[in-house]
């Protein structure tokens, strides 16, 4: 198991309050983790400190691969829970595809014939070939999710970060896009936020529970007990999930 | 016409073409950047700003657009800085500094005896009478802009377009954004000269607002704009030296003309593909 990334008691939060409260993880190579929590627990804000996006108050964040932009592949890959852009912005679809190869040691960067193929072909996999050259403001919220998610990937993260990308998605692309994450796996680390723990223990190789404090489960079986003592009140969200869905044996 | 060749013979007539085309280039290129990450308003303050400069100018003897320079440079960092490190919040940053600006250039402006000669010019544009300094200025920024958007084109896109994600994937987006307020705050004091501190803004967004009409394309977008812009202010200035009145309102009024005729291009257009759709 190679370590990829490692917090070490960071403790993390927004103008004094603190959200996460000594967190220590590990994200190894080839990791499917999969993290749930009650709405505000602290998992966009656990994702945004292994990101670089918020500096911690206290601990360590060591990335072990310091592969950050040396141009075959990228550290992290992210998809947003939010995305903030402005859908009258002038850019196409395969710009932002694009977009997931910029380089921070090459700005002045042109892209190759090769690299638009290869974001077309994403595009393809992702049912939305026939929108490459749209502009982003013509798609749908489920479409846009896709564009976002073909960004994360292209560069063939060592890591994918998925902040729940099953939002605006119709359900056949949620089941197809939990299939691609499967073999993506072979090839990267995944964690991956999402609130449908019934669907996502399936796929998941370890939960982590995330209320203010994480709570590392190294299966992808868990049950209700053990939420509880986790801390993690989330059958009282999870929608429609009965709680014999979650106690289920997946073992594969 | 012959009276228009006749005046291509003449040097500050063919300065105000010269002016017109570094305009359209300069204000094409930034005025893309602006109307696409939605800045005007920031835009509109840096302008506004610089006025300080100019009144200040005015009361020392330095040259008013060296002290508009230095204002509105100052300013657009002081915004930019604001309302990225600091809690107050952009728009309101933008208010303290648009009307501080305003006030110091006020002030300075009456405490000057005397007649502010040019003051009009500085307020309203006067292209016939742009210095041949102000030129070579405006025609060395237009190269720096075309430069850099040559050479950082997609990293500028990619860090307009999605701020957040460009700090995630670690791209340099404070030294771009620092970099693209700076050419901001030059392109607007350097077209004072052209179309005046009231109505610059307009050279930077309407040309833009009427190229997004037909291309949803940042690079289209940019050399339609270039070419609006230009059309736009060589017959601004034309009528502003037939009719004695500021190049600013001529051009202004040239773009809302073109900007109604590109309407009702666009509203003709969709209207014969619907109907062909609805036929077919
Ligand atoms: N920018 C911010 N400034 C101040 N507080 C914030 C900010 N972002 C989040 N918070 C607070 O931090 C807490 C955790 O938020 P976070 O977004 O990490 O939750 P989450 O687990 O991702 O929730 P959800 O399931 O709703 O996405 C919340 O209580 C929220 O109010
Ligand atoms: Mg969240």
């Amino acid at each position: 198991m190679t370590p990829i990334i490692e917090l070490k008691s960071v403790t993390a939060g927004y103008e004094g309050e603190i959200i996460l409260k000594n967190t220590n993880l590990i994200i190894n190579e080839n990791d499917f983790i999969g993290v749930i929590g009650p709405n505000g627990g602290g998992k966009t804000t656990l994702v945004r400190v292994i990101i670089g996006l918020l500096k911690p108050f206290s601990g360590e964040l060591i990335y072990h691969q310091k592969t950050y932009g040396n141009g075959d592949g990228k550290l992290i890959g992210y998809l947003p829970q939010i995305n903030k852009t402005d859908n009258k912005f002038p850019i196409s679809v395969v710009n932002v595809v694009l977009s997931g190869l910029a380089d921070r040691n090459n700005i002045f960067r042109r892209f190759k014939k090769a690299e638009i193929e290869k974001a077309r072909q994403i595009l393809e996999k992702m049912g939305i070939g026939h929108l490459s050259k749209k502009n982003i403001g013509e798609l749908s919220g489920g479409q846009l999710q896709r564009v976002f998610l073909a960004r994360a990937i292209i560069s063939e993260p060592k890591l994918l970060i998925l902040d729940e990308p099953n939002t605006f998605v119709d359900n056949k692309f949620e089941s197809d896009l939990y299939k691609t994450l499967k073999d993506l796996n072979d090839k990267m680390a995944i964690l991956m936020v999402s609130h449908d723990i019934g669907t996502i223990t399936y796929y998941v190789k370890t939960i982590a529970c995330v209320n203010r404090e994480l709570h590392y489960h190294p299966s992808n079986n868990i049950s209700q007990e053990q939420l509880a003592a986790y801390n993690c009140p989330i059958q009282i969200i999870a929608h429609g999930v009965i709680p014999h869905t979650i106690l289920k044996d997946h073992n594969h | 016409m012959e009276q228009f060749i006749q005046l291509l013979h003449y040097q500050f007539f063919m300065n105000a073409v010269y002016a017109s085309i570094l305009t359209s280039i300069s204000c094409g290129i930034i005025g893309t950047y602006i109307v696409s990450k939605r800045i005007v308003f920031i835009s509109g303050g840096i302008t506004h700003a610089s006025f300080g400069g100019i009144g200040m100018g005015y009361f020392f003897g330095f040259s008013p657009i060296l002290g508009a320079t230095i204002f509105s440079i100052l300013s657009a960092l002081g915004i930019e800085f604001m309302s990225k490190k600091t809690d107050v919040r952009e728009d309101s940053a933008i208010a303290i500094l648009w009307s501080f600006g305003m006030a110091v250039g006020v002030i300075f402006i009456f405490l000057t005896p005397g007649y502010s000669a040019n003051l009009m010019s500085y307020l309203f544009g006067n292209i016939l009478t742009v210095s041949g300094l102000n030129l070579l200025l405006l025609f060395i920024l237009s190269v720096v802009i075309i430069i850099v958007f040559l050479v950082l084109y997609k990293t500028i896109l990619f860090v307009s377009f999605d701020e957040q994600y460009a700090r995630a994937i670690r791209l340099p987006v404070e030294t771009i954004n620092y970099l693209l307020i700076t050419l901001i705050a030059l392109t607007i004091v350097l077209n004072i000269r052209v179309a005046g501190i009231i109505l610059v803004i307009s050279l930077l967004t309407i040309p833009q607002t009427i190229a997004n009409i037909f291309s949803k394309n940042f690079k289209t977008i940019i050399f339609l704009s270039i070419a609006i812009g230009f059309v736009g202010s060589m017959m601004g200035l034309i009528l502003s030296y037939f009719l004695n009145i500021p190049s600013g309102a001529s051009i202004i009024f040239f773009f809302v003309l073109l900007f109604i005729i590109a309407k009702i291009i666009k509203i003709i257009q969709t209207s014969i593909i619907y109907k062909t759709a609805v036929n077919r």
